[in-house]
């Protein structure tokens, strides 16, 4: 039977130790924010942003065409993923309490679950071997994979948290129920799903892998959807394995930039929620 | 007009009722709520259900504007006639019935993603088209109907989340009532305001007999006797009682009546 | 406005088809998630058909990796995915069950949302940029700082023997360990909070300092709730790709010492599928991709089945994950 004093020193080392696993928790985020800063923000000059890849040996190189790319990829899997997965978080919110709704929950969380390497060659099988092409198209469509699932569960979510008492006003207007689903209920829970769609952007915007063999890369500026094109991760990876310097420095360069997108997102994402909690 | 020779426990004569129940059963899966209820409601009349918690009141209000089949399960067996005509008949269409019978419920619920105005026209939009003029000219007599115009007139863009519990109910009833329909329903309406508000909605209600059927459901005796015309009391599903609201209140013919409305029991 | 009398009745008999139509297009948009779930695993199967027909069950337990020969061996893989994983678990399940028991008993009020956001932050950064800053923090710091100063302690043990030279299955698995950090952290969390406080309560009224109650009613309480977090936590330190093959060797080589290179299944894919040198390479690494995919279900599958026993309801779990 332990002592009152050794019980209370057990207790007391413990509540240090769970301390100290916090501050472990944090210190890599730490080191990595401010490495990224140091290392990354010298480097981020008007040629950063206007130029992109030039031959080696040459300076003056930038990331702009992986910028472009990944927003224009981002913006491609935005359009195809979120409307759907708009839809079928309405489906699992409003019609998803039979056998249905939970096969479809439970394969949203099945993708959810995926490694996104193993949808990246997915996608290569749909529309890179049959167009025989790398394409901006695959790496949206890539992109688009892994945002509909994130989207349909946050939709859900959020559109659940609209009160019963809204539809039946609603109802008891005499509005059918489709319309109250969508211009009572899915418009109440808007800033939630706008907010859940940014989460989903967010992740989406720093994803690697599933484009290293849809959207391939691309050393020159191109928007075209049909060719290869560059992304901001992507060419961060290229360039951080890449034995040039000059490579190596753009690397987190480009990191740095990656970051605050994917920053920026989220922080949007927590704003729109906070300003819908003012409000309500 | 003449409604001196009629008994406490008769019905009002089915002439001059605008909505009338007929027989109804209102079932929850296996339970029923309601039992065989026979009741009719006059035009531009106040009536008031009562009885205590669980005895059917709230599931017969529910019944004459179709919500009672919303919950899963829920089923409806007699007719309920408006003017006549079965709303329960098979080729009816429970939304169109819902714009002809309006709702009130017990907790303020404006739509918080429109302005207040939005709110009032909300009901219309799901009506025939209207030109926007119009629209707006509906809006003010709804909210004037609802005694809510002069509080809010210069801030119809507002969001409804800013005014007060009672206010938000007021503005509930101008949205209920703008799309002109011919019964209200009313569902314990004062029952989350403070006294301030709920003594403007009892105005209020007094008003809108003047242009509508209403019926009310609510558990404060109090009110149902100063609000109403007619008091039906319910008890374990079955309609005891019903009669002028006087009468019932102060001369009671079922011993049950008389028992709740002395507040033996509730 | 009023329409009176029959014209009013008339009115009442219209039907609402817009309700048919909103469910039926709602209803097909869902369908697509399992139809795509379906195409998923028959484009694995099928691309990976010729490598199953040829090396069937035997591509686990060969080692050789050799393209141009058109062997194929995927022992190495595996191994290396294993081994990383665990090795991720041994650092990151202990810090992240004292994060969320730091954040849900012992840390200060104003601590905790705060701490708790800055756990989240580590959840939101790229693999890329963890592999980045992998290859060139580390990595030296591993190897030129630390290593020397731990080696004569450790190198003798088997899994220390050999050669730092930077990239190995122990740096592999301390990013892992700092990726899946954060989803343990979160889910623990939760299922702490899921713990009713009467739980807690009873323990300190009876004279149980605070780790006591912690550890032997809150802990037990939430027993089968943490360890989905842990597996739910292994789901993803299975198929991590960039950070892992930034910093892990890639080399088909099985080694039981952390401080040599390895491999993993995602890493080979990300690797050599985009200069797969024959059809049969290419299929090899669809079967390797088709074993991650499976094991990756199974793993989240056990998981959340775990946790939704203990924190149901709570989809904000899934849905942050």
């Amino acid at each position: 039977m332990a002592t009152r004093l050794t019980r209370r020193v057990i207790g007391a080392a413990m509540t240090g130790a769970t301390y100290s696993a916090a501050l472990l928790a944090i210190l890599p985020l730490a080191a990595i924010l401010v490495m990224l800063v140091m290392k990354g923000a010298g480097s981020l000059d008007w040629n950063f942003f206007t130029r992109s890849s030039v031959p080696l040996g040459e300076t003056g190189g930038g990331f702009a065409h992986a910028i472009a790319g990944t927003l224009m990829m981002v913006g491609l899997a935005c359009l195809i993923g979120i409307p759907i997965g708009i839809g079928i978080g309405i489906f699992l919110a409003e019609f998803g309490g039979g056998a249905l709704g939970t096969l479809v929950r439970f394969v949203a969380d099945v993708f959810n679950g995926t490694p996104s390497i193993v949808l990246g060659i997915f996608a290569w099988t749909w529309l890179v071997k049959p167009m025989g092409r790398f394409s901006a198209l695959a790496g949206g469509f890539a992109l688009a994979v892994i945002l509909v699932p994130i989207v349909a569960r946050t939709t859900e979510e959020m559109v659940r948290l609209v009160p019963n008492s809204l539809r039946e006003a609603a109802l008891a207007l005499g509005y059918p129920r489709w319309r109250t689903s969508l211009q009572i209920v899915t418009r109440t829970a808007g800033t939630g799903i706008v907010t859940g769609c940014l989460v989903a952007m967010s992740r989406v915007a720093g994803e690697t892998a599933p484009l290293l063999f849809t959207a391939l890369g691309n050393q020159f500026f191109s928007l075209r959807i049909l060719e290869p094109m560059a992304a901001l991760p992507l060419q961060v990876y290229s360039y951080a394995i890449g034995p040039y310097d000059e490579w190596n420095r753009q690397a987190w360069a480009g990191a740095l930039v990656l970051i605050l997108l994917v920053l920026v997102l989220g922080l949007g994402a927590r704003l729109a929620t906070r300003g819908h909690q003012r409000q309500a | 007009m003449a409604r001196a020779a009629r008994s406490a426990a008769a019905p009002a004569a089915h002439a001059e009722a605008r909505l009338a129940t007929d027989g109804l059963t209102a079932w929850y899966g296996p339970t029923a709520g309601i039992r065989d209820v026979s009741l009719a409601f006059e035009a531009n009349r106040v009536t008031a259900l009562i009885g205590p918690s669980g005895c059917g009141k709230s599931t017969m209000l529910r019944c004459l504007n179709r919500m009672h089949e919303l919950v899963p399960g829920a089923r409806v067996e007699g007719r309920v006639l408006l003017d006549g005509h079965d709303i329960y008949a098979p080729d009816v269409s429970p939304i169109a019935v819902r714009r002809t019978v309006g709702m009130v419920f017990q907790k303020p619920t404006p739509f918080p993603t429109m302005s207040i105005a939005e709110n009032v026209a909300a009901g219309l939009k799901v009506g025939p088209p209207i030109s926007r003029s119009e629209r707006d000219g509906i809006v003010e007599q709804a909210l004037r109907r609802a005694a809510l115009w002069d509080e809010v007139k210069d801030r119809l863009g507002d969001s409804p989340l800013a005014l007060s519990g009672g206010q938000q109910q007021r503005l509930c009833v101008a949205r209920t009532i703008a799309p002109e329909p011919e019964v209200i329903l009313l569902d314990e309406p004062t029952a989350s305001l403070d006294p301030l508000g709920s003594a403007r909605i009892e105005e209020l209600v007094h008003e809108l007999k003047r242009e509508f059927t209403v019926v009310i459901v609510t558990h404060n005796l109090q009110q149902a006797a100063r609000v109403s015309d007619v008091t039906a009391f319910f008890y374990l599903g079955a309609l005891i009682e019903t009669g002028l609201t006087a009468q019932v209140f102060t001369a009671p013919v079922q011993p049950q009546t008389e028992a709740y409305v002395t507040g033996r029991f509730g | 406005m009023r329409v009176t009398g029959e014209g009013r009745w008339k009115a009442l008999r219209t039907v609402s088809r817009g309700d048919v139509v909103y469910r039926a297009v709602l209803t097909g948009l869902a369908l697509l998630l399992p139809l795509l779930l379906l195409t998923l695993a028959a484009e694995l199967v099928t691309n990976a058909w010729p490598a199953i027909r040829r090396f069937g069950f035997g591509f686990f337990a060969t080692s050789v990796w050799d393209p141009v020969a058109g062997r194929f061996g995927a022992l190495p893989l595996i191994f290396g995915t294993l081994y990383s994983s665990l090795v991720a678990m041994a650092i990151a399940v202990p810090l992240a069950l004292g994060v969320a028991i730091f954040l849900t008993e012992f840390a200060p009020r104003w601590l905790r949302r705060p701490v708790a956001t800055l756990v989240e932050l580590l959840a939101a950064i790229p693999s890329v940029i963890y592999g980045l800053w992998g290859i060139f923090v580390l990595l030296p710091l591993l190897r030129d700082t630390l290593w020397p100063v731990v080696r004569p302690a450790l190198v003798w043990l088997p899994i220390f023997r050999g050669t730092f030279y930077g990239p190995s299955v122990l740096a592999g698995g301390i990013i892992l360990a700092i990726m899946v950090l954060p989803y343990i952290a979160a889910v623990s969390r939760e299922v702490l909070l899921a713990v009713p406080a009467a739980q807690r309560e009873a323990a300190l009224a009876l004279g149980a300092t605070r780790w006591e109650a912690v550890w032997t009613v809150v802990l037990p309480y939430g027993r089968t709730g943490i360890i989905g977090a842990v597996i739910l936590g292994l789901g993803r330190a299975l198929g991590e790709t960039m950070a892992v093959t930034m910093v892990i060797g890639n080399r088909h080589e099985i080694s039981a010492s952390l401080v040599e290179p390895g491999y993993t299944i995602a890493a080979a894919i990300a690797n050599e599928f985009a200069e797969a040198v024959s059809a049969l390479h290419l299929s090899a690494l669809f079967y390797a991709g088709l074993v991650l995919f499976v094991v990756t279900v199974a793993v989240n599958v056990i998981a959340r089945l775990l946790i939704w026993r203990v924190a149901r309801g709570s989809a904000a779990g899934s849905a942050a994950i």
